[in-house]
């Protein structure tokens, strides 16, 4: 496997992860745009950021929990005929964790009494692992459809880079635990149970008796889901696991990030996973780094007035030339630093997928699909 | 006028991921010991990056001193709970919370904002003691902060009765007063960091009653060239010119001009995210800009730059 293009073409679902702001959603925006372009068939580029990015990139007003297709019409302003269609969502955990609950409750009257429930409604908005979880989930469920050839998921960020792969584990843990057993059992048999009273009483204490039961009433619903729930959890697993799926690890060159992008490959290895590429975004122009031109910079900023003669009026007022020589050479060795840092971070990494694609640092930003596919090019070349 | 951003005693600070929040959080509370408060660098997310910028061994939730003025804790919400059970309900400081924080770890992680209070209400006592002078916290990105300053009235809508519950009305005070508290949000002047902050800046106003205190704006680039300079750079750019600059200086000068033209354009699309996000925001919030630093490297010495730069625009 040579290229991010050839990867794309032999997966159904690509998991693009990596720390905060390196460029994950635009990334995964734009690999799954250059698939519905150059490889066709139906591609689905799924957001789960809050943030709601993914929505400006591709130019849209607004993406929900529903797919929509990427109009014609953008593609044309973009200068493009794509071989397939393009389509985007975005995750609402919300209305996700509601439509989980409508599947998996007995009946209508359990549906609406935890919807209806305090807690689960905090907790669907706000649960940020529960957030995990769902963009699994959610990602499950279009991938049963069987609608797309390929979805291209953009991850949330996460405390842990390894979360969204442990959530369903933990989600099936969570509900099959002893302490939800516990909770949700009789009050008097949960008093009388002696492990338990020193809880009990401090928990009386700290949060009052009505918030547990508040908590108990909470699960004791839930559990009538529970073996949908298990048996959901495991399915979501084994897709992220299986063979059909592979992660797109993106970094930029600085040191935090890819620290983070390290120990998630080192993360993947461990659990028997194979990180499909690398992608290293944001780098500045190797140029920086030629020695000749390095030369000439200190050249220009040490001897401006000398050099501002030689090159006598044609350019200006002598002064203001010798000024200008100062200020190129200074950025351009300032600039260099920088480079010179990215280059000794790139040697560093111990370990790397088969595929590693550099994207240079674009001078403008992408707000359209035209620079997605422009980003996409470079993704899909920059081997 | 709003209050001096280090005259306040508890700021929270907060970002997009990438953006250098902790390393502005770092800066801000190395200026405060500069001016000689007591203060406490608070590390939420426990990552140990805090720990990097002021090149110290990692946090535990026992602050350790870092510097002259200078407290260095990161947030445990286990030892946190621990403490309080100890404080406020004067139980046995026991040495291991066993069957007790496992039950608590799966409370928290069930009801929310309880992780939170925890988090909020660890650092809000620390401020009501005064045990510092000010509380700068590396708090969670954009993403999550809402969450965490809403978690005192979330728990009081929750909880009916109980301790926590008369214990959250002061911390909700504490939060809102802006004398005390504010929050300080960092970006870069990119096109989504400047999004993400207008959002985050809205939903702030709209659903807490914490103050935006500040808007750190990093990474500001050099304007290269003055107007009438970049004429002259245009001039020597043309063929005629470089190549004879080239001669001159018996080397390659195509690359050190692309770079020069690369330093402009960023610095000219950086521009104009600077005044979007100026535009939305109003003048009631003050901006302070950071230039970018030519090192990318980490530790104590791009901290006190940080913190120079933030001295310099707080007028100090």
């Amino acid at each position: 496997m040579s290229s991010l293009e050839q990867l794309l073409a032999a997966k159904e679902i690509a998991i693009c992860c990596g720390a905060g702001g390196v460029g994950k959603t635009t990334t995964a925006a734009a690999a799954a745009a250059m698939a519905a372009v150059s490889l066709g068939g139906k591609v689905l580029v799924l957001t789960v950021d809050p943030a709601r990015r993914l929505a400006d990139a591709l130019g849209m007003e607004e993406l929900g929990n529903v797919e929509v297709r990427v109009p014609g019409s953008v593609m044309a302003a973009a200068g493009v005929e794509p071989r397939g269609e393009l389509w985007a969502a975005m995750l609402d955990a919300k209305q996700s964790w509601d439509e989980l609950v409508r599947r998996h409750a007995p009946d209508d009257a359990t549906v609406s009494r935890i919807l209806d429930n305090p807690l689960y409604q905090n907790i669907s908005g706000r649960f940020a692992q529960g957030n995990e979880y769902i963009a699994m989930e959610r990602l499950y469920e279009i991938h049963r459809t069987g609608t797309y050839d390929l979805i291209v998921v953009d991850t949330p960020p996460t405390r842990h880079a390894l979360d969204f792969l442990e959530a369903p584990d933990r989600m099936a843990e969570f509900f099959s635990s002893r302490l939800l057993r516990w909770l949700t059992a009789p009050a008097r048999s949960r008093m009388l149970t002696l492990a338990s009273r020193p809880f009990y009483q401090v928990a009386d204490r700290v949060l009052g008796s009505q918030f547990l039961q508040d908590i108990a009433e909470f699960f004791l619903l839930f559990q009538t889901m529970y073996d949908g729930f298990v048996e959901r959890s495991q399915a979501v697993k084994r897709l992220v696991h299986g063979r059909r799926t592979t992660f797109i690890v993106v970094s930029t060159l600085e040191v935090t990030p890819l620290r983070e992008a390290q120990f998630f490959m080192d993360a993947l290895a461990g659990l028997g996973l194979h990180p499909g590429a690398l992608v290293l975004n944001k780098a500045l122009p190797a140029y920086l780094l030629d020695a000749g031109a390095t030369r000439v910079s200190e050249r220009l900023r040490a001897d401006g007035p000398a050099l501002a003669a030689v090159l006598g009026g044609d350019a200006g007022e002598p002064a203001a030339v010798a000024r200008v020589l100062r200020e190129v050479g200074e950025s351009f060795l300032n600039f260099g630093v920088v480079a010179k840092r990215e280059a000794e971070q790139r040697t560093e990494l111990a370990s790397r997928p088969d595929v590693v694609v550099t994207v240079p640092f674009f001078d403008t930003d992408i707000y359209d699909l035209g620079g997605l596919l422009r980003l996409g090019r470079s993704l899909w070349s920059g081997g | 006028m709003t209050v001096d951003l280090l005259d306040r005693r508890l700021l929270f600070v907060t970002g997009k991921g990438g953006v250098g929040k902790s390393t502005t959080a770092a800066a801000l509370a190395l200026l405060g010991a500069t001016r000689g408060k007591r203060t406490l660098a608070c590390e939420v997310d426990a990552k140990g990056d805090l720990a990097d910028f002021f090149e110290t061994t990692r946090p535990a939730f026992e602050a350790h001193k870092v510097a002259s003025n200078l407290w260095l804790m990161a947030m445990d919400t286990e030892a946190s709970l621990r403490e309080y059970l100890h404080l406020q309900l004067r139980l046995p400081t026991v040495a291991r919370l066993g069957p007790l924080a496992r039950i608590f770890d799966f409370v928290s992680t069930a009801a929310p904002g309880v992780r939170e209070i925890l988090t909020v209400g660890k650092i809000g006592w620390e401020v009501r003691e005064r045990h510092y002078d000010l509380v700068v916290v590396d708090a969670p990105a954009t993403g999550h902060i809402v969450g965490q300053l809403t978690a005192p009235q979330a728990i009081n809508d929750l909880v009916r009765v109980g301790q926590v519950r008369e214990q959250t009305g002061w911390l909700a005070d504490l939060l809102a007063d802006a004398a005390t508290t504010g929050l300080v949000v960092v970006t870069t002047p990119e096109e989504m960091p400047v999004n993400e902050t207008i959002e985050l800046v809205a939903r702030v106003r709209s659903e807490t009653r914490i103050d935006v205190a500040a808007i750190v704006v990093n990474r500001v680039l050099p304007e290269l060239f003055s107007g009438a300079d970049e004429a002259v750079f245009e001039r020597l750019a043309e063929p005629a010119l470089s190549d004879r600059l080239a001669d001159a200086v018996r080397g390659p000068v195509g690359p050190v001009l692309d770079a020069a033209r690369l330093a402009v354009t960023l610095r000219r699309t950086r521009a104009g995210h600077l005044d979007r996000l100026r535009d939305s925001l109003g003048p009631s919030v003050p901006l302070l800009y950071v230039p970018y630093l030519f090192t990318r490297g980490h530790g104590l010495r791009t901290t006190g730059q940080v913190a120079q730069a933030l001295s310099d625009e707080l007028g100090y």
